[in-house]
């Protein structure tokens, strides 16, 4: 899970990077696809949304909201 | 293949194996339905994959093989070099390793038997591994530049392993006159952390500036393209004209020998005395890939980029710096990335599963001052044998951003440390 390095799966840390953990999957979804198609603005997310097809962002999305 | 099986496991426990002798011992009982996974290297590859494999399955043994009570991050060690972060803020221990099941053996790797499976450590240990998982970094190629050795790094420090070296390059910063020069020679690819170089270059130029603007900063490159090039050319133009001077290959920077006596750098056309030199060299994998047999001929380990599998010796896996991993750069972020996708593999390997072929991320920051930051991103796949990087991602922080962008990339890149090191060490 690459998507961790940045976006903790804990809550020990203290980051500006928005925490996915627990969050609802069709949200980070939603997020996701804001991001590939550059309706929101973003310093590396459109990069990397960019790499990554539907079916693999809502693989990710309901694993992060499994997350606690 | 089943009944060797049981000749596997018979693995020694690290506690078991200190207080016997070096033969190779039997305490099957302990491993009982879990099957050994001994990795070698505590880094941001090494410590996060065997973290990763108690995650995904309590029942796997796992070992840990790491010489060093504590680890020095890399990343960030340019802003200890440049005054503004101490390194205490770069250590790490293994006590939430340990605490997750895993064991620790505190020696060095000596050899490894992959047809028999069997590791020897410096203090007698041998243990027996299902899978092993090398993650040794990188070594300094010692023969690679006349003049160089590790004597000469003592006097020009190559500073490329975070710890003493960063220390000694900074207090020859601190100690160097107002009006001296400061050499950096970059290595040719590959090599671990390829914006590195000039992330250094930028931020001692920002000491300089500050502090001793009469000095003058060159780097000597034994390339003529680098990472995030433009990004960085822009930026020195903008905030260190006159002080930091890039001199690529084309122009003669590529360094063919040194000499510490006079702490001088040789090219084809010139020698560079300087006040300050660091030496970054060639490099290659960790000895024990070399020694494990999974290392080619060009210091490098070839895997599969599905598994991490060693392309050179079956059931012996290298991730992190030591790996070819196509595309991916010699990045901590790529490491732990790789760590994570090996773990999985490694877990699906044991249960006679398919792994499932993985999509890796790595987004590598660069200070080029300590509010002034730039990334580089890219997500990758496997095609044909090859981590190659998905068409139309990824990509460097646009050329055109405001500052504020800027600064908010360099706080990303302290948000990224905080969470990765929580993540492998915490």
């Amino acid at each position: 899970m690459a998507c961790s390095g940045c976006h903790p799966v804990g809550s020990g840390v203290e980051t500006s990077v928005p925490r996915l953990a627990g969050r609802k999957a069709e949200e980070i979804v939603a997020q996701m696809r804001a991001f590939r198609s550059g309706q929101r603005s973003a310093t590396v997310m459109d990069r990397i949304a960019k790499g990554y097809s539907d079916a693999e962002v809502e693989t990710i999305a309901e694993w992060y909201e499994a997350q606690r | 293949m089943n009944g060797k099986r049981v000749n596997r496991r018979q693995f020694v426990s690290v506690s078991v194996a200190a207080a016997g002798s070096a033969a190779l011992c039997c305490a099957p009982a302990i491993a009982q339905g879990g099957a050994h996974v001994v990795v070698i290297g505590g880094g941001f590859a090494g410590a996060s994959c065997a973290r990763q494999l108690k995650r995904l399955d309590r029942k796997i043994q796992v070992t840990l093989v790491e010489t060093n009570p504590t680890f020095i991050a890399c990343p960030f060690s340019n802003a200890v070099i440049a005054g503004f972060r101490e390194l205490s803020a770069q250590r790490f221990t293994y006590e939430k390793v340990a605490a997750d099941g895993i064991a620790l053996a505190a020696a060095r790797a000596t050899a490894v038997e992959p047809g028999a499976r069997i590791i020897s450590l410096a203090d007698g240990q041998r243990l027996s591994y299902d899978r092993l998982i090398l993650a040794p970094g990188i070594d300094i190629r010692w023969d690679a530049l006349p003049g160089y050795g590790e004597a000469a790094a003592e006097q020009m420090p190559h500073a490329w392993k975070a710890g003493e070296q960063t220390l000694l390059l900074r207090r020859q910063l601190e100690t160097m006159e107002d009006g001296g020069l400061v050499v950096i020679s970059a290595p040719a690819n590959p090599f671990r952390c390829p914006p590195g170089p000039y992330e250094r270059a930028s931020l001692i130029a920002h000491y300089l500036k500050a502090r001793k603007p009469r000095s003058k900063l060159i780097i000597l490159d034994a390339k003529d393209v680098f990472s995030k090039q433009r990004l960085f050319q822009s930026a020195w133009k903008e905030l260190y004209p006159g002080i930091l001077e890039w001199v690529p290959l084309s122009s003669g920077g590529n360094v063919t020998s040194v000499d510490p006596n006079t702490n001088t750098l040789v090219t084809d056309f010139e020698k560079y005395r300087a006040n300050v030199a660091n030496v970054i060299p060639p490099q290659r994998a960790g000895g024990i890939a070399e020694r494990a047999g999974v290392a080619d001929v060009s210091g490098w380990c070839p895997i599969d980029p599905v598994t991490f599998e060693s392309r050179l010796q079956a059931n012996v896996h290298v991730i992190g710096d030591a790996a070819i991993a196509g595309a991916m750069p010699k990045s901590a972020f790529g490491a732990n990335a790789q760590a994570k996708t090996c773990a999985m593999a490694v877990v699906k390997l044991l249960r006679g599963e398919t792994p499932l072929s993985p999509k890796l991320i790595n987004t590598c920051y660069s200070l080029v001052a300590p509010d002034y930051g730039i990334s580089i991103a890219g997500v990758y796949h496997a095609v044909d044998g090859q981590l190659t990087e998905v068409p139309g991602s990824g990509g460097v922080s646009p050329s055109d951003a405001p500052r504020s962008t800027r600064s908010a990339e360099a706080n990303l890149a302290e948000d990224w440390f905080r969470t990765t090191t929580a993540e492998v060490f915490g």
